[in-house]
This record gives structure tokens, sequence and C-alpha cells, in this order.
């Protein structure tokens, strides 16, 4: 099981490998933002830092913006106010396509794959090298190509199923897939809406495992839900709530904090 | 294992060309070889609608608008060269008495030649990024269309001197000084659009075997992870449009010279939505099934407008009805699934 992990720290290294030695400076800064929906502040004049190779989880009850926030560092939702930088690129006035080339990644809630082609179909679409049209008319699959997508395919658990229809695989396989689709593109940060949901307590387990992986390499923001997906993966959680920041520390500052536990239980 | 998809297209392929190079020219009788090169001229367009609707999603019911750019482009050489020196016939009926400075280009053939294949793609490029740009998609890129369509035949009848109005343009003779008329002649211009026709479904099955035919794909079914994947896609769609208006107006060019006649009720909106159908019933995901399509309906268009005036066009709703509900994949999916290859999911 270690094995094919090993196997991708290498593959993700060979991108981020020299900035293994550039110690923890930032590099999403979101700086008093505010999204409103007519008059409604779904993200209310939130600043939040994401740090290299951070794994940061975002907790909060229903309608706390968490899905908005996402939505906002990848372009899908515009900012009325503040300013979102990534590595010193403003991303608030950036089309999406130029957001995923800057090097962000997004992870739908649901699987958002492509049912109809096979999962290394999937996998190759998501390859950064060909996104103009010629490139996409005359592409070959080198072998260098072939290799990534292994690697990938290996880490996400879908080798033996590289031929499958994606919308055959299950659930859990399906968020996988689009995981590997992130990975393919090969970003600097991922941004993962619920990557666990509907899985089994075993798919959980190994999804906790991809991502910690992914971490030695990579920044993420994950949503989640499940306090135990959540203390499997967190180094720091951020507590969101009607749209603004409730909380930021490690797990057990945050479950001690008592607004937190307010929030969580009600009045 | 299981016989790709590629490989069964390219039998369909193989079978397409033989029945228009060899069984349709040594059965068929001088009328009916006219009345195929018709037919044929659709199915260039409908080739181009199974790649923008069937593989990237975009509905057009506009096509029209580049089938006439290309028959009306060969329609003005055609008539400047039947009616020279003298003005065109239909101008002198409403006094025009001097050439428009925009018919003047096209006493050349290499001019028209040129026209049909650039100036579709000088409308449908931009127009259709513009649109794809500000999202717009889906029904109400269909709508759209629908009303450039309806636009461009109010134009042309508005403009009788210029564009000859409702009549159109027709009277043609020569082409280069080669007749145009005869049965024989007839032939001729059948077996090369058949050789077009070929051309455009050898290059449809390609770009649909290519990276970018699973990217359209992908489009379709998930423009937004497409986007989140780092594509433009409001490119990729204007492209698949741009490519599916140029096989209309080369299409639409052939019309003119099967048919000797071209008229706002051969490009306007009904005439776009018939190319629609044509494109589903062959079936929208493959391209010798828009060929096929096309010949099939346009023959029962022939025949059952004939032997029933008043009600052929039921037939044509009943028949469009029939393939939505009971076959989506048209007659290339019906085959698919005789020949026991079809996909099951």
């Amino acid at each position: 099981m270690t094995q094919p992990l090993h196997a991708t720290v290498s593959a993700s290294g060979f991108t981020g490998g020299d900035a293994v030695s550039t110690t923890q400076d930032s590099m999403l800064y979101i700086d008093n933002v505010t999204v409103s929906f007519d008059g409604f502040k779904a993200v209310d004049a939130l600043s939040l830092t994401i740090d290299e190779r951070e794994l940061r989880v975002v907790i909060g009850p229903n309608g706390a913006g968490k899905t908005t926030l996402l939505d906002l560092i990848c372009g899908k939702t515009r900012a009325s106010a503040g300013s979102v930088r990534f590595r010193g690129v403003e991303l608030t006035r950036l089309p999406e396509f130029q957001i995923v080339r800057a090097g962000v990644g997004r992870k739908f809630q649901t699987p958002s794959i492509y049912e109809d082609l096979s999962v290394q179909e999937n996998l190759e679409i998501s390859i950064p090298q060909a996104h103009s049209i010629r490139r996409s008319l005359f592409f070959r699959r080198t072998p260098a190509i072939r290799e990534q997508i292994d690697a990938v395919a290996e880490q996400i658990r879908l080798s033996a199923h590289l031929r499958t229809k994606a919308g055959r695989l299950s659930h859990g396989q399906k968020q996988w897939l689009e995981i590997g689709m992130l990975l393919v593109q090969n970003p600097d940060l991922l941004l993962l809406d619920e990557p666990a949901a509907g899985m089994s307590p075993k798919e959980r387990e190994q999804t906790a495992e991809l991502l910690r992986t992914i971490a030695l390499g990579k920044s993420l923001v994950v949503i989640e839900h499940d306090m135990d997906f959540v203390k499997a993966i967190a180094q720091r959680v951020t507590v969101l709530h009607q749209g603004r920041l409730l909380a930021e520390g490690t797990i057990d500052q945050v479950q001690a904090d008592p607004r937190v536990i307010e929030v969580y239980l009600g009045h | 294992m299981k016989l790709s998809s590629g490989a069964l297209s390219w039998s369909a392929y193989l079978s397409t060309a033989m029945l228009l190079l060899l069984v349709f020219p040594l059965l068929l009788e001088s009328f009916w070889i006219g009345e195929f090169g018709k037919y044929l001229a659709f199915s260039l367009v409908a080739v181009g609608i199974v790649l923008s609707w069937g593989y990237c999603g975009i509905l057009s019911l506009g096509q029209g608008i580049f089938f006439g750019i290309g028959g009306y482009a060969l329609a003005m050489f055609l008539k400047l060269e039947a009616s020279a020196p003298a003005l065109p016939d239909f101008m002198v009926w409403s006094s025009v008495d001097k050439l428009p400075w925009w018919w003047l280009p096209f006493e050349h053939f290499s001019f028209a030649v040129l026209a049909i294949v650039v100036v579709p793609v000088v409308v449908a490029f931009p127009l259709s990024y513009a649109l794809f740009m500000k999202r717009v998609s889906g029904v109400y890129f269909a709508i759209v269309t629908l009303a450039l369509a309806l636009t461009m035949t109010v134009l042309i009848v508005g403009q009788q001197g210029d564009t000859g109005g409702a009549n159109g343009i027709t009277d043609f003779k020569t082409l280069l000084g080669a007749d145009v008329i005869s049965d024989a002649a007839k032939l001729h211009i059948y077996f090369i659009e058949a050789v077009f026709v070929l051309i455009a479904m050898a290059f449809g099955n390609w770009m649909i075997d290519t990276r970018l035919g699973k990217i359209l794909i992908a489009v379709r079914d998930r423009e937004d992870r497409v986007r989140f994947s780092g594509y433009n896609t409001a490119m990729i769609k204007a492209f698949v449009f741009t490519v599916s208006a140029v096989l209309s107006s080369i299409g639409g060019a052939f019309f003119t010279l099967q048919v000797g006649l071209v008229s706002p009720n051969s490009i306007g909106a009904v005439a776009s939505v018939e190319m629609v159908i044509y494109a589903a019933v062959g079936g929208r995901l493959s391209v010798p099934g828009a060929v096929i399509g096309a010949l099939v309906v346009g023959f029962m268009k022939s025949y059952l407008s004939e032997r029933f005036p008043e009600a052929w066009l039921f037939f044509l709703g009943a028949m469009f009805i029939l393939v939505v509900a009971v076959m989506p994949k048209g007659i290339a999916g019906l085959s698919e699934r005789l020949l026991g290859k079809g996909d099951s999911a």
C-alpha cells in the first residue's frame, strides 16, 4: 500500500521539488473578501492565508460559505469586494481557465467526471500541455504522458480500470478519478469540496492517506463534514460561520473553542 | 476484445462510399441522380451538425444561414456568367441599372470559391465566440441562431433588386464554360459532390478520434469541469461551430449547382430545422449516419411530397418524433444494435 504512494511522492516532487528549499511563505492570500448574492453575504469580509504545502480543512455548518469560498478562489463566483492573490497573481479578474493555468485545481462536491469517456481519456483530457485546438488535434500519447497517467492512476487506485467507462465506476472511485484529474493538471493548490462524501470507511481511510501524500508536495484546501476524517488529515482547521471566520487552529484547539461548540451544538 | 467504435465507423464509411460511388450511379435514372445530388448537399450540412450538436452539444437551428452563404456565393458567380455581359435579369426587372459593388468580385470563380469557405468562418467564428464567452448555450443559442436564419431570409426578400428576392437566383447555364444543366453534367457534379462528402466524412471521423474529439464530448457533458481543467471552452465550441458552418456552406454551393436555383425558402428557418432532422434521423453521434439520414429523409421528402402533397409534412414530423422517442441514436444506432456491436450502456 505504501509502494504506490512513494512512487507518487517523487512524481509530484519533480515539479514542486525546487520549492522544498524555500520555507513556509504563504501561497494564497485572501484579503477582506466579500461575496454577496442580491444583498445576502455568502462570504463576509473574510481574510485567510494558505501556506506552501499546507493541508487546510475548512469546516462549518450549512450555509457557512465553505463552497462559496472555493468557488471564489477558482473563479466560479466573483468577489464583490476584496482581493485573492495566488503567488502574487490577482485571481479575482482572471477567467477560470487562466486561474487553472496559474496552478489552482478544483474538485467539485458531486463527482464531476466525463461519464462517456474511459478513465484513461478522463485523465488525458486533463493534461495541461495540450490546451490549444491544434495541439489537441495532433495529440500523440507519448511514453512520458503514458507514464504520467499510469503514475496518477496508481496513486488513485484505478490502474486496473484505465479502460473502463468512467460512468461505470463506483461513487468512491469517481471521487478518486476527479482528484486524479486534478493531479494530472499538476496544480500547486488543490481545492477539494467534500472529497470523501459517500465513501465507505475503508475508502475514507485510503482517501485520507492519498490527501496526506499529496500535501507533501502541494497545498490543499479541503471542505469536510466528517470530524473523524478531519482529524485524519488536518494540519490546521478553519471554521466558518455565516460567511465569517469563526476560529482557526489545530483540530484540538478548534474543538475546544466555546464559540465553535456553540455554533455546532446550537443554543 | 470488442470492435472499437472507430473501426465500426470506418466500416460504415466504406459501405457509404460504395453506395455513393457505385450503387447509386449504376441503379438510378438521371432524374434521381439529380435528386440524390440534392440530398448529398444536405448530408454535408448533417456531417457538420453531428460534429457540433452530436459531439459538442451545440444545437444550431440556423445552419441555413451558412448553407445560404455558400449557395448564394456560387449562384452569384453562375448568374453573372450566364447573363454576361448584361446585368442579371432580376436586376433589370427591378430597374437596377448598375451591378452593386459587392457583386463585382463574384465575376471571378476563384473569389466565389474563396467566399464559400471564408465568409462562413468570418461570420460564424466571431459571432459564436462572443455568444459562448457570454455563456449563451443550449436552448438560448438555438433560439439566437433560429432568429438569425429568419432575419437573413427577411433581408434577402427585402432587397429584391440586389438578391433576386423571394424568387431567388436561377437560370444558370454554364460553370467556367462547362454546361451544368444536361444529365451528363448532373452526373459529373454528383461524382464531385460524392467525393466531397467522403472527404468531409473522413475529416469528421478523424476529428472524433483525436483528443479534440474527446474534449468535445467532455464539453458537451461537463463544460464546467473542462473549464476547470484549464481549457477555454468558448474557443473550442466556436471552433467546432465554425467547422460545421463551413461544411454547411460547401453543401449550399453544391445545392445551387445541383438544383440550379437558390432561394430564401431553401435556406430559411424551416430549412434549417429540417437540416437538424436529417442528422437526428441518421444518428447524431455518427458521421456516416448523418449522410444516410440526409439521403433517407431527403428521399422520403421527395417521394411523399409527390404522393401526398398535402400531408407529407405530417410524415416528416412523425418521423422526427419516432426517432427521438424510439431510437435516440437514429439509423446509426439501429444498425449498430442489429450488428450486435452496440454499446450496451
